[in-house]
């Protein structure tokens, strides 16, 4: 019997090298082009300058000592308490009353005062934060009751100058900043993702077990 | 009995329902549909499929005419208290007594479709949707859909909850007049709101000024099967024996009716 030969270092060397590369490749595909095919980008309809409208010393009108309170402004509560969320453009023209006369001088107010405010038409704004149909959210708990900043859920949003693309999950239709932004499930900050758990693990924190019943946020 | 409801803190929600005032007319039965976004199916005529949350059961006292009595027992989730049989066989978790409210939740994305609970429920509150829920598109019955309630898929079970997003929604109004605590009245379920005889009283068992609290110590108080010990929070009342003793299963000469003169 012909006794087996054993490989030789040239052979295992060129068997790793192809299963480094392999496995680097599907790395690859993984965590990055996988991530770039699993979430679609779009544009919003127009862009909204969140720092230039926070800023008191650039617009009048916006009013309020806390930054919580100025957001407060415009994403307010109606009278039952329950929240607003985007604001529709009767807020906007609040202030944007007229469209011979804008406030500024950019371009985006520009297209901004003649494709919508000039029409009466509403701003087909895509919602970053929309959370799937059988979570219930009450802003008023959390703003009013709770005394959270906006930051600890929603972060630097109020301080970008542009907005940034809609990214929603194909497969489920969520958007990118509910289900998280790193593939990982890794999180760094309180808003980098808003899932139950996250919802959950402030609850236990701040020493508000009972609300981690199911019908307190459940529909 | 001793009727205790829930733990020390918090509310507990119940429900007392007069039998005597209850025409039977099934209002309960389409408000809790609207509110609640009840799918219907494209034929409905198989009743044994049809899902509602707030049933309507006709009793007899068995007697030929002329002395025939007939009575009728609005029948929602009992949200059971003690050992809640439901939540007690869940696998899943989908369902659980909130201990600050009483009610007891059924979180749809959670359930599995098992239909444990179903099997369980003394009272055959709970229906499992064996299709995705329809709403025919252009018949006007999509503007009926309420947003504070989600619709349920294929393959969950579902069951009364006492209205419960009325209670957030209750709850956020007081909010913004600066209250934690509800009023009576704040929070009632649609059947409550809409029962045109007013048979239906909704409130805290467990706060004495609630009207629910004394109508369920009334001694013509009773609850369905309520020697399970499972502790309802739906309380009945009727003035007839008969309607008392179809409540439970007793044995011949184990049934003690209220005495006339207690009623005076």
């Amino acid at each position: 019997m012909e006794k087996t030969k054993r490989p030789s270092l040239r052979a295992w060397l060129e068997g790793g090298g192809f299963f480094i590369a392999g496995f680097i490749g599907s790395l690859v595909i993984g965590w990055v082009i996988f991530p770039m095919v699993l979430y679609s980008k779009q544009p919003q309809p127009m862009n909204f300058n969140h720092a230039l409208h926070l800023n008191p010393e650039k617009v009048d009108g916006i009013e309020g000592e806390t930054e919580a309170e100025r957001c407060l402004h415009c994403h307010g509560f109606y009278d039952d308490g329950t929240f607003k969320g985007i604001p529709k453009l009767s807020t906007c023209t609040e202030c944007h009353d007229n469209p011979e006369s804008p406030l500024g001088n950019t371009p985006e107010e520009k297209a901004f005062m003649d494709g919508y405010v000039a029409k009466d038409q509403e701003i087909p704004w895509l919602a970053y934060y929309k959370q799937p149909d059988c979570v219930y959210f009450s802003h008023i708990a959390h703003v009013k009751n709770g005394k959270l900043d906006c930051m600890v859920c929603h972060g630097e949003h109020g301080k970008t100058a542009v907005l940034l693309d809609y990214e929603a999950n194909r497969l489920t239709g969520y958007s990118k900043n509910i289900w998280g932004k790193r593939i990982s499930g890794l999180k760094t900050n309180t808003w980098d993702r808003m899932k139950m758990d996250d919802c959950a693990e402030c609850h236990s924190k701040m020493g508000h077990e009972e609300n981690n019943a199911c019908f307190v946020c459940h529909k | 009995m001793e009727k205790k409801h829930g733990p020390a803190k918090g509310n507990s929600y119940g429900m007392v329902i007069d039998l005597d005032k209850c025409t039977g007319c099934g209002t309960c039965m389409v408000a809790c549909a609207a509110e609640n976004n009840l799918a219907v199916r494209p034929d409905e005529s198989d009743k044994q499929r049809s899902i509602t949350w707030m049933r309507l059961y006709k009793v007899t006292n068995g007697k030929d005419f002329p002395y025939t009595e007939v009575s009728y027992f609005p029948r929602p989730c009992m949200h059971c208290d003690h050992h809640t049989p439901c939540v007690s066989v869940c696998p899943a978790t989908a369902t659980e007594t909130d201990p600050h409210t009483g009610i007891v939740s059924q979180i749809y994305t959670r359930c599995i479709g098992c239909r444990y609970c179903m099997a369980a429920c003394p009272y055959h509150a709970r229906t499992f949707n064996w299709w995705d829920g329809y709403f025919p598109k252009g018949k006007g019955i999509e503007r009926y859909l309420s947003p504070e309630v989600s619709p349920r898929m294929r393959g969950v079970v579902e069951k009364c909850t006492f209205c419960h997003h009325r209670l957030m929604r209750a709850k956020t109004q007081a909010y913004t007049e600066d209250r934690r605590e509800l009023e009576e009245g704040e929070y009632i379920t649609a059947c409550t709101e809409a029962c045109p005889a007013q048979a239906i009283t909704f409130g805290d068992l467990k706060n004495p000024e609630h009207k629910v609290s004394r109508l369920a110590k009334s001694p013509y108080a009773f609850r369905l099967l309520e020697r399970l010990g499972t502790e309802p929070k739906v309380y009945y009342l009727s003035t007839k024996d008969w309607v008392r003793k179809l409540g439970d299963n007793y044995l011949p000469g184990e049934f003690k009716p209220v005495s006339t003169v207690k009623a005076g």
